[in-house]
């Protein structure tokens, strides 16, 4: 069935029925098999020598079993591989407004500076004498995070924003066991709206998490912490600006009442890239922060890693930083790996952290230096702003009609009865060749929808990107349903069956029963 | 002649003499969508009244199932986790959780009968 | 500013489309003083040329290993990466991605996870492995609190054999969370009677073959005795091209399997990223942490990959998340399955081989050197050497030399009476040039 504009409009009728192909491509969009289907266990497509004959010592554990892995020689996996980009969207491929994730671009110098030989081609192990360039990076990485945040210490070594929520938290985990208060502080206040990383942390090292309500223009009443703290209180876990993209405007106050109460103020610096060169966490009364490197300082997303996570510490915290950590030594910068007379908390990973996020984060922190990081930020908050003011007679914002920091939240009351909901909306986006914005989460909104530009859209791409919303907000108020229900129905596959997947979970290919077997 | 009682977050008890079955309602399983799993006490446990039973989970939830009043597990559905489809189809009959002997019988008087539980749900 | 595409016009059309004048009206909420009235105390904004100089001159300091001959491993090893890897790996659609939670947008990554999870269970010989942990040391710490779960008891205990940096994660986690940990001392020899530590309050026991000093572990019998116990046996990897030679942990009984994936497709890069390999027996398939992909169809029926068993995890089950864990390690997955690919089973074989047989070669060389004594009889690719005197100055002097020999035990294990122990690794990137320049600067070193 056709509608007026002779295009599909059911779902599940697609043009497959109206242009076949034999091979059920569809001219650069090709069905790609698994390497599994079309490698061989004999194949490979790297040439290394057999030794000459030796005899081998492994103390009778040589491997008696076969791998089953097979190989594709360079051609073929070139082709596997590239035939599998294409079904991918990034931030090269256009604007990917998933709020709290601060999709900008990813900075090509960066990839060619992580990979100088000096930088990629050494080990963790080898003498720190031979690697003072390594130490240096760290170390300004370091200054520049510290001057950032207004904060005196940092710890570099975590390797992801969730890994330094870890080592933020067991800091004050530490401190507080210093004071002799470990048996007593066993609990840690996150607002409803966090991340879920945030109670996760707390409660993997053993705190019971207590949620703090939002209020109703979307932020944090220090009365409300003042209700729940007190000397059972061991920290408070905060997102600011906060995880509905406004700025936590009673945060001094909320410091005062935790420092108060003994407790510490635990920051999640995922939404860092509103602020940075404007404002000062350490100005705040922050304790630790953790800073993802992959949002706000550029580090590629690889499609879901690897991060950072260094985290920044108060004077109270510095001294229980986890082992590594570089200082300045008398001659020079020293890499310091042993507990001495030191009070570190422990270690976090092997060696010495993510080096290869940290020379891209440097590298991008030269190129835009105090006033572009600065910039970035005004960018940014402006981009996310001109979008809100772009959309609000359409859709509702939850909190009213003030100004937002680097993202703009909506939720669904304007979507009421239309039988449209918050996903469908979504996906019907991917259709016009945007990647959905953050759905469904901060979990105190419903059907929320977090959209965050960043600095990296030139107007004309923002312009466009709130005409194709409105365009879309349009079709869903007078009940053009068709465009949504069923969406996407351009992309390289439709919506996934994701209940099949969780009630009978395949986790990996497995050989198909050979046919002699199949027959018997 | 079983008498059936719900509480507000959306469990059922049916009890039958001193054995109660005790599930998740149909507004309950409408409203998690496609059941991908649950999670099921070991039989013997002893339950408080709004103690985590159970655990449902959907593609995008997760959410505990809390015991609607105290007892000891008798019975659990031992097929229900291959199952879980049962849930959303049948949720008052084969897709039952677990059973209890009440140890406290008087705690049902307290819960809401299917009248004041369709007012609270249909509100 | 090359990065910045907003003109000072389009700045002022939108501020006025807004309706104020000044951006800082926008960070209305920020209490006045503590809004920045300039920039920060940093250099200013610089273009590619300067950058990359400064850069450059930073990475000129630094010896690497391919410059000189190199013999460094102890959890991080330098093997060749075939150029089409870090080509793949750089294309825009898998550099510039996010996780694949619009699976239909995300086909690319989600196919390689697939592909990704079953190469890790086939190499390890398990039935199920996930998307990657960070690393090998916190993908152990993340099987002990799995094993924790799965046994309900809080006691693990380590072989002296695990490297002492996956050690003190687990230690250090285990102290946090409340746990007990029992480290048995460095086990030089592979002497060390583990199964006498397996009581009825152990949750796991954690082996790692091969071992951080060299040596070849059977892990039979301690699987055996740990399952008797109830408990279960975690078996650890720092050198995953040795599972191209060496019987895998999953042909040894070990029921969760961690280990260091680095070795295929990702370079030394100082210590990180690297890329974290986790696979177990398929019933404990839900309490295994971290991504899951996993195959369905689409709504016409065609086949397509999803991020599935997805309440495990922080975003959704939050403090009862089985980990906190959200970024897996992406890209250096990438680079370890198309270089998984390019080698195939035949190419991996044959690659472990070679390390092998140079292992071999450099053992023998060295065994030569007057005063040196190689530890292991059976090894993979790593062995340990005792030398006359302080390992750690001889490592200096041989540094001094222009030739990098290995780790002195000393640096992983300060004050433990091992000064005079080094761990050498050998790939297939040395030449006997390289073996015999690191013999002839011994000799030189010790006779002095």
């Amino acid at each position: 069935m056709l509608n007026r504009q002779g295009r599909p409009s059911g779902v599940g009728e697609t043009d497959a029925s109206e242009h076949y192909t034999f091979t059920g491509n569809r001219a650069l969009m090709i069905e790609e098999p698994l390497l599994f289907e079309i490698g061989r266990l004999e194949r490979t497509g790297v040439d290394v020598d057999e030794p000459e004959p030796f005899t081998p010592r492994l103390g009778g554990l040589e491997r008696a079993e076969p791998m089953g892995l097979p190989g594709l020689g360079e051609p073929e996996t070139m082709r596997h591989y590239v035939r599998l980009s294409q079904k991918n969207f990034g931030i090269d491929s256009g604007l990917f407004p998933l709020g709290s994730c601060t999709m900008k671009h990813n900075p090509r110098l960066n990839e060619k500076v992580a990979r100088m030989p000096g930088f990629g081609d050494i080990h963790p192990l080898q003498p720190v004498s031979t690697v003072p360039g390594a130490l240096a990076v760290i170390d300004r990485l370091a200054h520049y995070l510290k001057e950032l945040t207004g904060m005196p210490a940092v710890a570099m070594s975590p390797k992801a924003g969730a890994h330094g929520e870890l080592c933020g938290m067991m800091a004050i985990k530490t401190a507080i066991a210093a004071r002799g208060e470990a048996a007593t502080r066993t609990v840690v206040l996150v607002p409803e709206s966090a991340h879920g990383t945030n109670p996760a942390t707390a409660a993997l090292i053993g705190f019971t998490v207590e949620a703090i309500p939002v209020r109703a223009d979307g932020t944090v009443d220090p009365a409300s912490i003042k209700a729940m703290i007190g000397p059972h209180v061991a920290a408070i876990m905060l997102t600011n600006p906060n995880t509905c993209g406004l700025f936590e405007k009673d945060v001094v106050a909320i410091a005062q009442v935790v420092h108060e109460a003994g407790a510490y103020f635990y920051c999640d610096g995922a939404n860092f890239n509103a602020i940075v060169g404007k404002v000062r966490p350490g100005d705040l009364g922050v304790d630790a922060m953790h800073i993802n490197l992959h949002k706000t300082f550029s580090t590629p997303h690889g499609g879901g890693g690897p991060g950072a996570g260094p985290v920044v510490l108060s004077e109270a915290l510095a001294p229980y930083a986890p082992l590594p950590f570089v200082q300045a030594g008398a001659a020079g910068l020293e890499l310091v790996e042993e507990l001495g007379d030191g009070k570190a908390f422990g270690r976090l990973t092997a060696f010495h952290g993510q080096m290869g996020m940290f020379t891209r984060a440097l590298t991008y922190m030269l190129s835009h230096g105090a006033d572009g990081m600065r910039q970035a930020s005004e960018d940014a908050v402006l981009s996310a702003n001109y979008i809100r003011v772009g959309l609000m007679d359409l859709m509702s914002l939850p909190f009213g009609d003030q100004p937002c920091m680097h993202e703009a939240l909506f939720d669904d009351t304007w979507l009421k009865d239309t039988g449209v909901s918050t996903l469908d909306f979504a996906k019907a986006m991917i259709d016009e060749g945007y990647h959905p914005m953050t759905v469904y989460f901060p979990l105190v909104v419903h059907g929320a929808m977090l959209i965050e530009p960043t600095e990296s859209e030139s107007k004309a791409s923002l312009d466009l990107f709130i005409m194709a919303l409105r365009d879309l907000a349009f079709a869903a108020k007078r009940g053009d349903t068709a465009r949504f229900a069923g969406a996407p129905f351009h992309a390289p596959r439709r919506r996934m069956d994701e209940t099949r997947a969780a009630r009978q979970p395949v986790l990996r290919w497995t050989p198909p029963v050979p046919l002699k077997e199949a027959a018997e | 002649m079983a008498t059936i009682r719900f509480t507000k977050d959306h469990e059922y008890v049916s009890v039958d003499g001193d054995i109660a079955t005790v599930g998740i309602t149909d507004y309950a399983q409408s409203q998690l969508g496609d059941v991908v799993y649950v999670e099921l006490p070991t039989a013997g446990k002893t339950l408080k009244q709004g103690d985590e039973a159970a655990v449902v989970e959907s593609v995008k939830a997760a959410s505990e199932v809390y015991a609607p009043v105290s007892g000891t597990v008798v019975e659990i559905n031992a097929g229900l986790p291959d199952s879980p489809s049962d849930v959303n189809e049948d949720p008052l009959g084969k897709g039952w959780f677990l059973k209890l002997r009440l140890a406290n019988p008087a705690e049902l008087d307290a819960l809401m009968d299917e009248a004041a539980y369709q007012a609270h749900i249909g509100a | 500013m090359r990065y910045l595409p907003l003109s000072d016009a389009d700045r002022g059309a939108m501020l006025a489309r807004i309706g104020v004048d000044h951006v800082d009206a926008l960070f209305a909420n920020v209490p006045a003083d503590k809004l920045q009235k300039a920039p920060p105390d940093l250099p200013r904004m610089k273009g590619e040329l300067e950058v990359e100089r400064i850069m450059a001159g930073l990475a000129a300091r630094n010896v690497s290993a391919g410059s000189v001959p190199f013999f460094v491993g102890a959890g991080a090893y330098k093997h060749h990466v075939p150029a089409s890897v870090d080509h793949l790996i750089q294309r825009s659609e898998f550099l510039t991605s996010y996780t694949p939670y619009q699976p239909e947008i995300a086909q690319g990554t989600l196919q390689y996870l697939f592909e990704f999870q079953t190469q890790v269970a086939l190499l390890t010989g398990m039935e199920v492995a996930n998307a990657s942990m960070y690393d090998g040391s916190t993908g152990t710490a993340e099987a002990v609190l799995m094993a924790h779960r799965i046994t309900k008891r809080r006691k693990a205990v380590l072989s002296g054999g695990l490297h002492p940096h996956y050690r003190q994660v687990v230690e250090t986690i285990s102290g946090m969370a409340g746990d007990t940990v029992t480290s048995l001392p460095p086990d030089l020899k592979a002497a060390e009677d583990i199964i006498a530590a397996i009581d009825a309050e152990t949750s796991c026991v954690v082996v790692q073959t091969p071992d951080v000093f060299g040596n070849l572990r059977d892990l039979t019998a301690i699987a055996a005795a740990a399952q008797k116990a109830g408990a279960l046996l975690i078996a650890v990897f720092t050198e995953a091209v040795s599972l191209g030679l060496v019987k895998p942990p999953g042909a040894m009984g070990a029921d969760i399997v961690v280990g260091e994936g680095q070795s295929i497709g990702n370079s030394l890069n100082y210590g990180g990223p690297y890329v974290g390999l986790f696979a177990a027996r398929q019933k404990y398939v839900r309490q295994m942490p971290g991504r899951l992909c996993g195959e369905t169809v689409d709504a016409e029926g065609k086949r397509g990959f999803v991020l599935t068993l997805s309440t495990r995890e922080q975003h959704i089950r939050r403090d009862k998340a089985t980990s906190n864990i959200c970024t897996n390690s992406g890209l250096c997955v990438l680079a370890f399955t198309v270089h998984m690919t390019l080698l195939g089973e035949t190419g991996l074989r044959r690659l472990a081989s070679v390390n092998h047989a140079h292992a071999i070669k450099l053992a023998d060389t060295l065994a030569a050197v007057p005063g040196v004594t190689v530890e292991q009889a059976a090894f993979f690719n790593e062995f340990t050497i005792r030398v006359p005197g302080d390992g750690a100055q001889v490592i200096e002097k041989l540094a001094a030399r222009g030739i990098l020999g290995g780790v002195p035990a000393a640096r992983l294990w300060p004050d433990q009476g091992l000064d005079d122990l080094i761990l050498v690794a050998a790939t297939e990137v040395n030449t006997d040039e390289d073996r015999a320049a690191y013999a002839a600067a011994l000799k030189d070193i010790l006779a002095c």
